[in-house]
């Protein structure tokens, strides 16, 4: 597919503040996120991270500016259309958000089931194949609640690849997760982007640990956005805002990670 | 904060006019969601177990007992001018006019109500509506529609339960226990009450069910739109209490109106 898989072009998201006033958490931003490649969403907690994955998701409408995916204005987009443009996203949520009262299986087949005519044995078959690619076979009868953190990720992502995404989202796809748990899903994002090609948007904090999947870095603060396309060009960045950010987000891991490179 | 009164009383007539939308706009997606396909008969089949036969146990004790207290009130109240042959009129027109709509009501909407908004105020929290929507799946046929047609459906036989059973209790406190004829208790009560008495009965049960799951169902589904909630747990914990409080109020006024307006 040419041009970029999501751009946003002049975007302002605004909120009302309580006793009066608005907080602008996106002041006229734009950018544009590559098809096929992976770009990275950081800043600090209430820069407008997560705002930003909602606005591409349309869970969120923009105040002003337009959001294009694919070429196609999503800003305004209602009903069918709107069904249409998220059979395209696949999210992997923070919490995972598994349906507590589905088995692992009922999970990853809902969007099967729902969204398309695929018959039992089709759906089966499909479902058996994910589960098996991210280690989850044995465990379809088990409900989210007596999975570990990052079975429960793992879960999601499952369900998240059934429709076939072009782009899939990721909320902090690591949070709460032991380090050995992160490397693990981080490896199997990266396999699972190899073979099904993919762009994607990762929302997180633990910057150092996905550069080596980042193609592009965007940093939000107070509304704007700087994009970088390698850690060296954020490190050598002259914005205070952005050293701030490297100093007290990224640490010594940062640094050990640049000395290896 | 604003000190500003009038500012406050601004603010709040805003904050219930939106709250109105919102919840109009809730209600009618919902009655939307019903007729989209795939239908989801299993999951209406879960609720109506959840709403109605779940709901069994504390409708017969409530209707027992509020029967049991009319017939010891009505026979007492009845006595002193020598009438308590119209004892079975006074306890079945209580119960199918006002007492087993309105208390039935109350029940459901302490017991599946509350539950019905906090696993919408959880699923909010959680992200799992949010999931739903980026699936592409209509969270309201997929999750509230069922509920409402299981609380449409089974409201008004619960009602009928409630009915029946308080009849009974009326009968076992007024004849078994003080001594009414039981002719004169079945007698009075098919000559008093009519089929539009019945009818009144069955449309307020149809009413206060939709208000009910209406109520608690679009507390739970816009947790966090909603003034004071908060955050987390805390906000879905308070939701749901004034999820509770506020279908209870909304019942009791609507009984009035529907009164006043079919008596």
């Amino acid at each position: 597919m040419n041009g970029p898989a999501i751009e946003f072009r002049e975007v302002l998201k605004v909120f009302p503040k309580r006793g009066g006033g608005v907080q602008t958490v996106l002041d006229r931003v734009s950018f544009s996120i590559p098809t096929g490649k992976t770009t990275v969403i950081a800043g600090g907690s209430g820069q407008g991270k997560s705002v930003t994955l909602k606005l591409i998701l349309c869970l969120m409408r923009a105040d002003a500016g337009r959001i294009f995916v694919h070429g196609q204005d999503v800003t305004d987009i209602e009903g069918k259309a709107l069904e249409d443009l998220r059979t395209r996203f696949g999210v992997l949520f923070q919490g995972a958000a598994l349906f507590d009262s589905l088995t692992v299986y009922e999970n990853v087949s809902l969007p099967l089931r729902e969204r398309t005519k695929k018959t039992e044995k089709e759906i089966g078959d499909q479902v058996g194949a994910t589960l098996e690619r991210l280690g989850l076979t044995g465990h379809e009868g088990k409900y989210p609640a007596q999975l570990s953190g990052g079975m429960r990720k793992r879960v999601g992502l499952a369900r998240a690849l059934q429709l076939k995404p072009e782009i899939l989202l990721f909320d902090e796809p690591t949070t709460g997760l032991d380090p050995v748990m992160t490397q693990d899903i981080y490896r199997l994002f990266a396999e699972t982007q190899a073979q099904e090609g993919f762009s994607s948007v990762i929302v997180s904090h633990d910057i150092p640990k996905i550069f080596s999947l980042a193609d592009q870095v965007i940093i939000l603060n107070e509304g704007k956005v700087d994009v970088f396309t390698s850690p060296e060009e954020i490190q050598l960045s002259r914005q205070e805002h952005i050293r701030e950010f490297v100093r007290t987000t990224m640490g010594e891991i940062y640094q050990s990670h640049l000395v290896e490179r | 904060m604003q000190n500003n009164p009038i500012q406050r009383l601004g603010d709040t007539g805003v904050y219930v006019l939106q709250d109105l939308g919102r919840m109009t706009f809730f209600l009618l997606k919902a009655f939307r969601g019903v007729f989209r396909r795939p239908f989801r008969f299993r999951e209406v089949l879960r609720q109506v177990r959840f709403i109605g036969a779940g709901s069994l146990t504390v409708i017969i004790c409530t209707a027992a007992t509020t029967g049991m207290v009319l017939g010891l009130q009505g026979f007492y109240s009845l006595n002193k001018f020598g009438a308590e042959g119209w004892l079975g009129s006074a306890v079945s027109l209580s119960l199918i006019m006002e007492l087993g709509p309105v208390l039935t009501a109350l029940m459901v909407a302490g017991r599946a109500g509350s539950a019905m908004c906090a696993e919408l105020g959880i699923m909010r929290i959680s992200d799992q509506i949010d999931a739903l929507d980026c699936m592409a799946i209509d969270p309201f046929r997929y999750l509230i529609s069922p509920k409402f047609l299981a609380a449409l459906f089974s409201v008004p036989l619960l009602t009928a339960v409630f009915d029946v059973v308080g009849i009974a209790g009326g009968y076992v406190a007024g004849v078994t226990l003080m001594g009414v004829s039981p002719g004169s208790y079945i007698e009075s009560m098919q000559a008093s009450v009519t089929n539009h008495d019945l009818r009144l009965g069955v449309i307020k049960s149809f009413v206060f069910g939709l208000l009910v799951v209406w109520i608690c169902t679009g507390r739970g589904y816009f947790v966090w739109e909603i003034r004071g909630a908060g955050f987390g747990a805390e906000s879905v914990s308070r939701v749901t209490t004034q999820a509770v409080v506020m279908s209870s109020i909304t019942v009791l006024v609507f009984d009035y109106l529907l009164t006043a307006v079919l008596l």
